[in-house]
């Protein structure tokens, strides 16, 4: 059986999907991540009036805007990662799989990026 | 897949779930209900960055009866995940596998995720 990997595959250890434990890895490395900036989150949200001033000070706040853009980078790269498990084991037909994997993705992507450019746009005052 | 003779254990219709069993498929439930929350805290967001006009017509909707419903639904749904996300984290350097530590650890999870939600309202009532 191992005769068919060549020493180079085996070495490299990153199976027929080329991503080894990259999935797994960077599913806790996220979470890990994300623990101290969830409860910061929602606790500084809590304990701030909810009026648009407020909150736009406080988003412009730098460490506040490198905080948020982490945040939100982190937490859809986490929600794509694990979108992407419940679709591979719900998902039976490869085709529909597939197009929903894309779909999945692209939706991460567009409103991770409609996040950290919104907070951006906050933080420069554009 | 063919249908198989063969007797099927356990049966998820018929079969009471353990609690771990029970949170491990809440985990999945709340982990995409949390990627749509996702969505909607950079909806706010983006309204924020559009004008204060705009943030102030969604802002109503979360403040009324529906929307604090919605809103505890979806904040206890995220420390559910966050703190049984934090016991898969300890499952996986090794610890805690014991029946008895993983039933306790169960009810810990359920037990935190309500005192954080109920301290973030606290907190809001607050400030």
């Amino acid at each position: 059986m191992g005769d068919l990997r060549s020493p180079l595959s085996r070495a490299k250890g990153l199976g027929s999907a080329k991503e080894g434990t990259g999935h797994f890895w960077h599913q806790r490395l996220t979470s890990l991540l994300l623990v101290p900036l969830v409860l910061w989150l929602g606790f500084s949200l809590a304990s701030m009036p909810v009026d648009h001033a407020t909150l736009v000070g406080w988003i412009a706040q730098p460490l506040v805007t490198v905080a948020l853009v982490l945040l939100i980078s982190a937490v859809f790269y986490h929600a794509q990662l694990g979108l992407q498990v419940v679709i591979e084991d719900y998902v039976a037909s490869h085709a529909k799989r597939t197009v929903t994997l894309l779909l999945s993705n692209l939706v991460c992507l567009l409103f991770g990026l409609t996040g950290v450019v919104s907070v951006l746009k906050i933080a420069f005052g554009a | 897949m063919s249908q198989s003779k063969h007797p099927t254990s356990p049966h998820l219709q018929i079969y009471r779930l353990p609690l771990t069993a029970v949170l491990s498929i809440t985990h999945r439930i709340t982990g995409v209900l949390l990627a749509f929350g996702c969505v909607l805290l950079v909806c706010v967001l983006a309204a924020a960055a559009d004008s204060a006009s705009t943030y102030q017509a969604i802002v109503p909707h979360l403040q009324s009866w529906y929307g604090q419903i919605f809103l505890v639904g979806l904040v206890f749904s995220l420390y559910l995940h966050f703190c049984n996300g934090i016991r898969h984290l300890i499952w996986d350097v090794g610890y805690g596998f014991e029946l008895d530590t993983v039933d306790l650890t169960a009810k810990l999870v359920i037990a935190l995720a309500i005192v954080l939600t109920v301290a973030t309202w606290v907190v809001a009532g607050a400030g």
